[in-house]
């Protein structure tokens, strides 16, 4: 009993990664097991808790839900990527000085995801940012400090920008 | 933040302290990147993986077992069947304490033997090259069984007919205990008003995001076995792998790496984990085991199944005169070893009606045993049942004698000059301050005005409740209650080990550990101000065996409480040292001298003698230039625990804003105000989000978080689809208050926080809703608090 497989050429973090892969293994387990991409964390398995959540062509997806043979000739972005790159520095920076995290474990999709709301530049409510971060469960902080830390993100930005 | 006038200026209150104060978390700077390292993230050479094999029912008999197909399959390296691996452990585990008079539990092996007891026990073990290996090789093995009757309701469980789940126990009686003042009958013949209820708590769980995980290795040569685990108490989990697998316990080194959420629940021992590292030993290769999702919810400890019977006994002048309440608590199939599964039960006696000063009080605990996963500790252990059962019958004594809650509320507490005292239930009490956190509550929400705009809002057919709930809150347990005390391997005196590097940096070695609450931040702070050096010249380490003083560990909110009081305490009798040898070294009375931002200066002024960096070169490379009677050690470890106190009670009051809608049964929650008095507080940021995520964790028990199990005992919702947690969206913002009363028994004056808001939260979230159900008559006494229940009590349903 041999294990299907398949080769795939994926671009993840902006290198070029040729793998062949078992065509079961979810994306998550690809970038943590065979990339040692270990940011994006496994917590539900069911889509629902957004620990494992990455950027594929520019759209936040979960890992759990999405086959690593799925991912071919795609572009993956992780939370290593997104800090090497500075992306989102600042926002990292704020999560830091308010706290916004405590165990860690949902910070990475926590983030990926907020990173997805800031793009449009707004200033967005309190209940907004609550709204678009309910697919991340977060066990630790609550997250009143998230919502502050997103939300004083935010605005720091539109500051610079006006 | 509110602070009560501290006695005298010690040197935790000086100018520019680091203790007091806001400082950011290095592990966050780790996470935010992504660069976290969690047990899971760990990879060793020939490393293989377990998978387990687990009962599909809640009672079962084994009548065979076959694994030849399984030993076949690809990848497999080891099959181990319970009974096999029962042949390798020392013996059974029995999952009581002798602090619990008359308790009883049956033996229990790590993985079934001959018979299963609940859904998810793990019955055979698969150990393969990939997880997906050895999952798919779990399908291969055939199990014959036989199923045997199962009990799963609590309240038929000890019922004449009702078979005993372990037949040598003679019934499924686990434990039973009563507290009695002695007239409590009287008191209720007396009373003007009795007030009584029956309440429900359903069984909830931790939900930590990152599961249970475990990855263990052995060496045969050198006889050492290294086990990293996501755990709250690596001393704990060292000696019960020891003393279960026969290793000696100083050659087990357990390290918790980053810990991706815990409460409470990684301060247990499972059965897989026990497998995985007899696993290990016979492979002598790396074995790891992370526990998915389905068996998190299936084999993580459970916790909250209680049904209360309470009455209050008042008078018609708002004094409450006697409180009389009867729990039921279901339990597993065994109670969970070491820490027991009757901890919630004696905990709820503890401190029902806590707050308040009735003299005259009976409370009696039935523990059962139940065809389910074992229960035990989770985050504030009893508390939100014991606050809930006596916060609404305040709440309904209040509205009975026609006074407001927050007076009735002010009548009835310990008063805060009352101290020390013994409340009702028998519990030493200091140092805590009721009233003044009522005051501080009514004045952060403005009460009046809040209660004009529920009035006017009420015109308009928009139902708003607010609620009001006093609590206490027993952090910090001393050694002469449970746990070590009661026969357990679980310290309950913390330490610290402090150490002055050459170069003038601090190492400081703690037992307590970080699950992200700041612990090693905070030890940080207080290292850094009891020594005297800058913060980032301190470096803690923790969660390592083979690395740190013994110690219990982070549960029951003693981190802070018992670790922290340790670290100032070594940390003071490093600074001593210090200047001792500075006094040598400068030919100054060491009293004349002072270590200020890491220099030795003289005492009163900006003087700088000599660097803690030269200090340290001499005291390690240079000790030629120290008389000959100094040896320096530059080192210096202290211990504490608590004399003969239980606990170290916290004490504060929550307050809550909500809407219900009578159409839907929905509940929104609109704000959630808590004042909590946790003592002196080292880091204001991280105390108020210990705060706020715990309050989260109570409402999620009080609103949605339910384990659901049929007749036959089969979980119903073993998925986080099913299985509804608190989310961004239905969350409050939480605004938090601290009142200090430092406590007395030590020096730091710090007590815990870690908990308060968990156990108070369902409380303040049940007087809400009730409070939004008065213009109807109605109310709840259930948990979670559906909107079906919602419904049901409106008599829409």
């Amino acid at each position: 009993m041999s294990e299907e497989m398949q080769t795939v050429t994926l671009t993840v973090n902006g290198e070029n990664v040729t793998r062949t892969v078992r065509v079961r293994e979810h994306l998550v387990d690809f970038l943590r097991g065979e990339l040692g991409l270990t940011g994006s964390h496994i917590g539900c398995e069911h889509g629902i808790c957004g620990a494992c959540s990455v950027r594929v062509d520019g759209v936040v997806v979960r890992g759990c839900l999405m086959l690593a043979v799925q991912a071919d000739g795609a572009e993956v972005t992780t939370i290593e990527g997104l800090t090497d790159s500075g992306e989102i520095a600042d926002l990292q920076d704020v999560f830091v000085e308010r706290n916004a995290m405590q165990c860690g474990y949902c910070t990475p999709g926590m983030l990926m995801t907020a990173a997805e709301l800031m793009k449009d530049g707004e200033v967005h409510s309190r209940e907004d940012i609550r709204e678009h971060l309910s697919g991340n469960f977060c066990r630790c902080t609550g997250y009143h400090a998230i919502v502050d830390a997103v939300e004083t993100t935010m605005k720091r930005r539109s500051g610079r920008n006006s | 933040m509110n602070t009560r006038p501290i006695n005298s200026l010690t040197p935790l209150d000086r100018q520019h302290s680091y203790v007091g104060r806001t400082l950011s978390r290095d592990s966050a700077k780790r996470a935010v990147a992504g660069r976290g390292r969690y047990t899971d993230d760990i990879q060793a050479a020939r490393m293989v993986h377990a998978a387990f094999v687990r009962s599909p029912y809640a009672h079962a008999r084994i009548v065979s077992v076959n694994v030849d197909a399984a030993k076949a399959a690809p990848g497999v390296v080891l099959v181990m069947t319970g009974a096999e691996l029962a042949e390798r452990c020392t013996g059974p585990w029995v999952g009581t304490l002798t602090c619990f008079e008359n308790m009883k539990s049956a033996p229990q092996y790590p993985m079934a033997v001959d018979r299963a007891c609940w859904q998810g026990e793990p019955v055979v073990m698969v150990v393969a090259a990939t997880r997906a290996q050895a999952e798919d090789a779990c399908e291969l093995v055939e199990i014959g069984w036989e199923e045997l009757p199962v009990v799963v309701d609590k309240e038929r469980a000890l019922a004449a007919g009702t078979p005993p789940i372990h037949a040598d126990l003679g019934d499924n009686l686990a434990f039973e205990k009563t507290i009695d003042t002695g007239n409590v009958d009287a008191a209720f013949d007396a009373a003007d008003i009795i007030l009584e209820d029956t309440f429900e708590f359903g069984r909830h769980t931790a939900v930590s995001l990152e599961p249970r995980a475990l990855l263990s290795e052995y060496d045969p040569g050198t006889q050492r076995l290294t086990v990293h685990t996501s755990s709250q108490t690596p001393h704990m989990i060292q000696a019960l792998l020891a003393r279960t697998l026969g290793v000696p316990e100083h050659n087990v080194r357990v390290v918790a790496p980053d810990v991706g959420g815990s409460f409470g629940l990684k301060i247990h021992s499972f059965g897989d984990e026990i497998a995985a590292t007899a696993a290990s030993m016979v492979l002598a290769r790396p074995v790891k085991f992370i526990a998915d999702r389905l068996e998190s919810f299936l084999t993580d400890i459970h916790a909250r199944e209680n049904r209360v019977k309470a009455r209050m006994a008042v008078s018609k002048d708002g004094d409450i005169k006697a409180v009389d309440i009867d729990v039921l608590s279901g339990a597993g199939a065994y109670s969970q070893y070491p820490r027991t599964s009757v901890f919630e039960a004696n905990q709820i006696l503890n401190i029902t009606a806590g707050p308040y000063a009735h003299a005259e009080y009976r409370a009696k605990a039935t523990v059962v045993y139940l065809n389910l996963v074992p229960t035990s500790q989770y985050r504030s252990v009893g508390h939100p049942i014991g606050n809930s059962v006596g916060e609404w019958l305040v709440d309904r004594a209040a509205h009975a004698v026609g006074m407001d809650p927050i007076e009735f509320r002010r009548r009835n507490v310990m008063k805060d000059d009352s101290y020390p005292r013994v409340s009702a239930a028998g519990i030493q009490m200091q140092d805590m301050s009721h009233e003044a956190c009522i005051d501080a509550l009514v004045e952060k929400i403005d009460y009046a005005a809040l209660r004009e705009e529920q009035a006017r809002l009420r015109e308009k057919g928009i139902y708003r409740g607010i609620g009001i709930a006093s609590f206490i809150k027993g952090t910090a347990p001393g050694p002469a209650g449970y746990y070590g005390a009661g026969g357990a391997p679980i310290a309950s005196q913390d330490a610290c080990t402090i150490k002055l590097e050459p170069a003038g940096g601090v190492l400081c070695m703690v037992g307590v550990t970080d699950q992200g609450q700041g612990v090693d931040t905070v030890m940080q702070q207080i290292a850094a101000e009891a020594v005297g050096v800058p913060f980032d010249h301190v470096r803690v380490i923790e969660g390592d065996t083979d690395a740190t003083p013994y110690g219990g560990g982070t549960y029951a909110s003693r981190a802070t409480a018992i670790g922290g009081e340790a670290t100032w305490q070594a940390g003071r009798a490093l600074r001593a040292e210090i200047l001792t040898i500075a006094g040598a070294l400068l030919q100054a009375d060491a009293a004349t001298l002072d270590i200020v931002n890491g220099n030795v200066i003289d005492a009163g002024t900006d003087n700088v003698r000599v660097s803690l960096a030269e200090i340290g070169r001499i005291g390690h490379f240079q000790v030629a230039e120290l008389p000959n009677d100094i040896q320096p050690t530059l080192s210096s470890t202290r211990r504490f625990r608590l004399r003969d106190a239980l606990y170290i009670f916290t004490n504060g009051i929550h307050g809550a804003w909500v809407e219900v809608d009578p159409d839907t049964g929905f509940i929104k929650l609109l704000k959630h105000w808590v004042v909590e008095d946790c003592g002196r507080v080292i880091n204001p940021q991280l105390a108020d989000e210990q705060v706020r995520g715990g309050c989260v964790q109570g409402l999620g028990g009080a609103l949605y978080e339910h384990c659901i199990y049929d007749e036959t005992g089969q979980l119903q919702n073993g998925t986080m689809a099913d299985y509804l947690t608190p989310m961004a969206g239905e969350m409050p913002d939480i605004d938090v208050t601290h009142i200090q009363t430092p406590t007395t028994v030590s020096e730091l004056g710090a007590k815990g926080v870690g908990e308060s808001g968990t156990g108070a939260a369902p409380a303040v979230m049940m007087n809400a809703v009730n409070d939004a159900l008065r213009p109807f008559d109605a109310y709840v006494t259930e948990q979670p608090m559906t909107p079906e229940l919602i419904l049901k009590a409106l008599g829409k349903v």
